[in-house]
């Protein structure tokens, strides 16, 4: 006899999908930070910029859908989303390029943890991401519901840690840290941003919590003059210092 | 219109159901549609029906509309989305990702952003049907 067989729980197809939508992508990114303003989206949109100066394909996805920066720092002028069987990157300076704002505009888009979760599963399974050396993800600060999905969602995430030399950042960077190990989600290191003079260092507190120091960018005040222009950008001390780091996120082994 | 990244979503899922299950053959898939996402419906079928792989060559797909119910959390007032008139840009925006309202519309009654959308978001696979 063959059995007619009901499976009836209802299911979300999207996320069965995310997977293939990832599969040639080498290596996922994830730009993020326990603490707010540390200069995630900075260095992650710099970051991406200088993986294509060094020839890698490469993709840049905005996840922080209630407080977007990548358009600002990338001087996007109309972004536009073209759609075929399904969401195709805006292509821009060389790279691709996905962030909500193609939906919300200017507007102000308050979100709760679960639309959170549902904006960033619908962009994730919709996306089509092609053949990538790399997809960097400008995450929102903190360990809250899109950190939380980006973790269950994406299984083969990396997480590049930005800090501050403060105590105040260093402790929830910490706090971070110890859940991706807890997590067993690959961290590839920690770069301090923003360095001025030495006053707290975060290095030895890295290095003691057995994640790499990938190295020190500076603070420096030329970076709000040339948001928006990317050569520019280029030409600053901050790009330069961390231009000499994206090396060791190349050839890391997360830990 | 994103219809053949949901339908490609919708066939991946129905083919872990049909591993989980040992399923031979699948005869019904139902699919619920929420409205706020205007899913083209005919454009959703084709590409079902083109993308469906040996096992789902017989399978019937019921696609069922289901209406986007929004519920403000500041004042607790319960409405029907189809009320609320969106012109063609911003309905693809929604379209692409539903959570945009809530840059765009407001509790009728109150003028609240902090509204949760209750039913009829998105593409829901509800059951597979088939054969041992
Ligand atoms: N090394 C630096 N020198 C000077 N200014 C910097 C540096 N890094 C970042 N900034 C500036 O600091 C501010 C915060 O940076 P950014 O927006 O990248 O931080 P974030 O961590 O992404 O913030 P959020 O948590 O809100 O997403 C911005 O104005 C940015 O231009
Ligand atoms: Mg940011
Ligand atoms: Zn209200």
């Amino acid at each position: 006899m063959r059995a007619l067989k009901e499976s009836n729980s209802p299911v979300d197809p999207r996320v069965n999908v995310i997977d293939k939508r990832l599969e040639n992508v080498k290596r996922i990114v994830a730009v993020s930070s326990g603490k707010g303003g540390v200069g995630k989206s900075l260095i992650a949109s710099t970051l991406a910029l200088s993986l294509v100066k060094k020839g890698f394909t490469v993709g840049l996805f905005d996840a922080d859908f209630t407080s977007p920066s990548i358009h600002r720092i990338l001087g996007v002028k109309k972004l536009e989303i073209k759609e075929e069987r399904g969401i195709l990157p805006m292509q821009i300076h060389g790279l691709k390029y996905v962030s909500i704002v193609a939906f919300s505009g200017q507007k102000a888009l308050p979100l709760r943890g679960v639309d959170v979760s549902n904006v960033l599963i619908e962009l994730f399974s919709a996306t089509l991401w092609g053949s990538l050396d790399y997809l960097v993800i400008d995450m929102p600060p903190g360990i809250g519901d899109a950190t939380l999905d980006i973790i269950r969602l994406v299984k083969r995430i990396e997480f590049l840690i930005v800090c501050t030399p403060s105590l105040l950042a260093f402790e929830t960077v910490e706090k971070l840290l110890t859940l991706l190990r807890e997590l067993k989600v690959p961290v590839i290191g920690v770069i301090e941003n923003m360095k001025m003079k030495q006053v707290f260092s975060i290095k030895d507190k890295v290095a003691g919590a057995g994640f790499p120091f990938l190295g020190e960018v500076p603070f420096d005040l030329d970076v709000e003059n040339v948001l928006g222009d990317v050569e520019a950008l280029f030409g600053t001390a901050f790009a330069k210092k961390l231009d000499e780091i994206v090396p060791r996120i190349i050839f890391s082994q997360s830990a | 219109m994103h219809e053949w990244a949901l339908a490609e979503a919708i066939i991946s899922s129905v083919i872990k159901v049909v591993e989980k299950e040992g399923l031979i053959e699948v005869k019904e898939v139902r699919i619920k549609v929420g409205e706020l996402q205007q899913v083209d419906i005919d454009i959703l079928e084709f590409a079902l029906s083109e993308l469906k792989t040996d096992k789902l060559k017989n399978a019937r797909f019921v696609i069922e509309t289901v209406k986007a119910e929004l519920r403000c959390r500041a004042c607790g007032h319960l409405w029907n989305f189809s009320q609320n008139k969106l012109d063609n840009g911003l309905k693809e925006s929604v379209h692409f990702v539903p959570e945009t309202i809530h840059a765009y519309i407001r509790c009728p009654k109150c003028g609240s952003p902090d509204f949760e959308i209750l039913e009829g978001r998105g593409v829901l696979l509800e059951s597979v049907k088939g054969v041992k």
